[in-house]
């Protein structure tokens, strides 16, 4: 099977590893990873923040970048979201792209949903010796109904003990902008989930959505908190 | 009226300056969700019937006319009366002159969100009438002076010590503290007012356009008392609270109480059609309907906001809200608070008054799902939020920031040019810890930046090796 990785701006930039864990998962289960290097970002920045214009140029390049896959995949759920579910929306006065759009949609996947619902895998031949905890990330849960294929994916990786958060469908509090536009409010939803990820004597955090984790990971690290935030993928990547 | 501006970031971080108020909040939305929860997941046909409801709602929003006038047209031939209003003021002239042509001037009100909007209680004080609020909450509130910060719980961010020391100072009793015996207090001042009242002031729920009935929903009996006890009956409605048909309205007796309160049914479901007919031994002499635009044909005329007009205030969208619970109902400068606060307040008031309310949300869509109607509230956020940026209403930093994102992402190569400026930029901040300015100040005053990566993904790609570098 041959997937076009949309490993996604943050991942890109920020977070590497995690598309290299991606791509070793995706490898090891004999999927044929190709990269479309025109690639770049959703606009999901920009369109949550109400610069639709701004956001169409970025979908209209998305569609471009990955209309010839057979499947797109992307460590993230609210890039996917973005591209299944609003993109129809931002691009509703583009009559003529509206099949490919919704097409484009039907076959772009967050990475566990990819690889529980379309692979039909669970065990992905993982190892991974930790405490781990797992946080819900909204879009991937309510955007994509990204519900329990994450948590069988972890329940077959060899050595991982699965800690259950409390609260672990309430948001982190990272929103995008709203992270420094309302910082006060956004640092109390942060303080919660670190305060219920502590809780739970979880040496990891992970989640499936480098976004939120980055959040989790600079809220921990401010305290000095021992927990380290670690995507799925870099889990399910770890032998 | 000439409003000021919301400034939601002020008053949310007043709000959380509290942290008492946020304890006590937080307790009661966690108390709710439980609620709600398992009576919500024993109807297997929930989604059906939110997607019913949902579309009933917005089949009856795109024939206003036809079932408002069949409404009154059922309302009349029961012997009721019915006034139509423009707006909040014309709302207040009309139920005044109602109020004050009686000989007594005691006027009983059970909750109503829609009396809230227009301040009704002022104008009828203004007119001479003593207004008592009969709804526990509202009661208290309105001894307290104060305003609901909750549709369905007004006086949530009340302590019952505050409510204890209340009630001593405004009805010269002892300072209670057990909840019981606080209501009883205010249960026999009330009773009172239930006895002298000429006229019962309630809102709406539904209001049956087949039969012309209204129906009430509440807990606490008070609403029974208001359309029963005084002659008169006033009911107050927006024009949005009319639904089809008697047969529909278990649809929305199935979905209001659980998502409201997580009950399975309310201790009080009203009916009324018109006023105590012939034979009768209860109800009110005479019986009117004020039926009230107040804004709202504006929202109904607009294909992408008319959805908002779906809601039966159950209040669930903002017992799950990350940011209600923080902020409490008062943070919105409106009756209407939470997520559906922050979508039909910018309608209402207007984007220059309320154009931050959209952006208050981090996303998180929990609202959306437990909507009883289905009103993707996420979504009217997101619009209205293209909206504001579409007037103008994004900062220049903002407007700066965002465009050179889509600039740069535009065009591959520009990424592979400006990125590696940035990580540079990135690594001497992290290096130095220098401050940073805003917007970033902002986020560093919470949490760390993420490490610098050595490389990006794109540099690193094709590899043979996975995993090894980081």
């Amino acid at each position: 099977m041959r997937v076009a990785l949309f490993v996604t701006c943050l991942v890109d930039q920020l977070f590497p590893a995690v598309g290299e864990a991606t791509v070793s998962v995706l490898r090891r289960l004999g999927v044929d990873v190709q990269f479309p290097e025109g690639q770049t970002c959703c606009g999901q920045v920009a369109f949550n923040d109400g610069f639709w214009p701004e956001a169409a140029r970025l979908a209209q390049k998305f569609i471009k970048d990955f209309d010839d896959s057979d499947a797109v995949v992307a460590p993230s759920g609210s890039c996917v979201a973005m591209v299944r579910e609003f993109y129809p929306v931002l691009l509703r006065d583009e009559s003529a792209l509206a099949d490919r759009v919704r097409a484009l949609g039907r076959r772009t996947y967050e990475l566990s949903e990819f690889l529980v619902d379309v692979l039909h895998r669970e065990d992905v031949g993982a190892h991974f010796p930790h405490r781990v905890t797992y946080h819900a990330s909204c879009h991937g849960l309510r955007g994509l109904h990204v519900t329990t294929q994450p948590l069988r994916l972890l329940a077959a990786v060899r050595g991982l003990e699965l800690r259950p958060l409390p609260g672990v469908e309430e948001c982190c509090g990272f929103g995008g902008m709203f992270s420094v536009k309302f910082a006060a409010l956004s640092g109390s939803m942060l303080d919660a989930k670190i305060g219920a990820i502590e809780s739970t004597g979880a040496e990891v955090v992970t989640a499936t959505d480098s976004s939120c984790l980055m959040h989790i990971a600079g809220g921990l690290s401010r305290r000095n908190s021992p927990v380290r935030a670690m995507h799925l993928a870099e889990i399910l990547a770890a032998q | 009226m000439r409003q000021d501006r919301i400034d939601f970031v002020h008053n949310s971080e007043r709000a959380l300056a509290d942290p008492t108020l946020h304890s006590s909040v937080r307790r009661a939305m966690v108390r709710f969700r439980e609620l709600q929860r398992p009576v919500i997941g024993e109807i297997e046909e929930w989604q059906a019937l939110r997607e019913y409801a949902h579309r009933v709602k917005l089949h009856t929003l795109s024939h206003l006319d036809q079932y408002l006038e069949q409404l009154e047209r059922q309302i009349v031939a029961a012997g009721g009366q019915v006034h139509w209003v423009r707006d909040g003021a014309q709302a207040g002239r009309v139920i005044a002159d109602l109020a004050r042509s009686r000989d007594d001037r005691t006027v009983v009100k059970s909750k109503s969100m829609t009396s809230e909007e227009i301040e009704l209680n002022q104008v009828l004080e203004a007119a001479g009438c003593e207004v008592v609020e009969t709804d526990l909450g509202e009661y208290l509130l309105q001894l307290a002076g104060d305003r609901p910060a909750h549709i369905i719980a007004p006086a949530v961010h009340k302590s019952k010590d505050a409510i204890a020391k209340l009630l001593a100072e405004k009805l010269g009793v002892p300072v209670y503290d057990d909840a019981e015996r606080l209501t009883r207090v205010a249960r026999d001042a009330l009773r009172r007012k239930f006895l002298a009242a000429g006229v019962g002031i309630t809102g709406v729920n539904f209001a049956v356009a087949e039969t012309g009935t209204i129906v009430v929903v509440e807990n606490e009996g008070n609403a029974r008392l208001t359309t029963s006890l005084p002659r008169v009956h006033i009911a107050l409605m927006g024009i949005e609270k009319v639904i089809p048909r008697l047969a529909d309205l278990g649809v929305f007796l199935t979905l209001l109480p659980r998502a409201a309160t997580g009950q399975r049914m309310s201790s009080y479901v009203s009916l009324l059609t018109g006023p105590r007919r012939a034979g009768e031994r209860d109800g009110p002499e005479e019986f009117h309907l004020v039926i009230m635009d107040n804004g709202r044909t504006a929202i109904q005329a607009d294909p992408v906001m008319r959805e908002s007009l779906a809601c039966i205030r159950c209040g669930a969208c903002l017992d799950v809200c990350p940011v209600f619970e923080r902020t409490v109902g008062h943070a919105y400068g409106s009756v209407y608070s939470g997520p559906i606060g922050a979508v039909i307040t910018p309608l209402y008031q207007g984007l220059d008054v309320a154009g931050e309310l959209p952006f208050a949300s981090s996303l998180c869509g929990a609202c959306g799902e437990i909507c009883p109607v289905k009103i993707d509230l996420p979504r009217l956020l997101l619009e209205l939020r293209a909206r504001v940026v579409q007037a103008g209403g994004a900062s220049w930093a903002e407007r700066l920031f965002v465009r050179g994102w889509v600039a740069t992402m535009a065009r591959s190569g520009r990424l592979r040019l400006v990125a590696p400026i940035v990580r540079l930029l990135h690594r001497a901040v992290a290096r130095t810890g220098i401050p940073l300015p805003y917007p970033f100040s902002r986020w560093t005053q919470f949490r760390e930046l993420p490490p610098p990566a050595r490389s990006s993904f794109r540099e690193r790609w094709p590899f043979a090796a996975v995993g090894r570098r980081r």
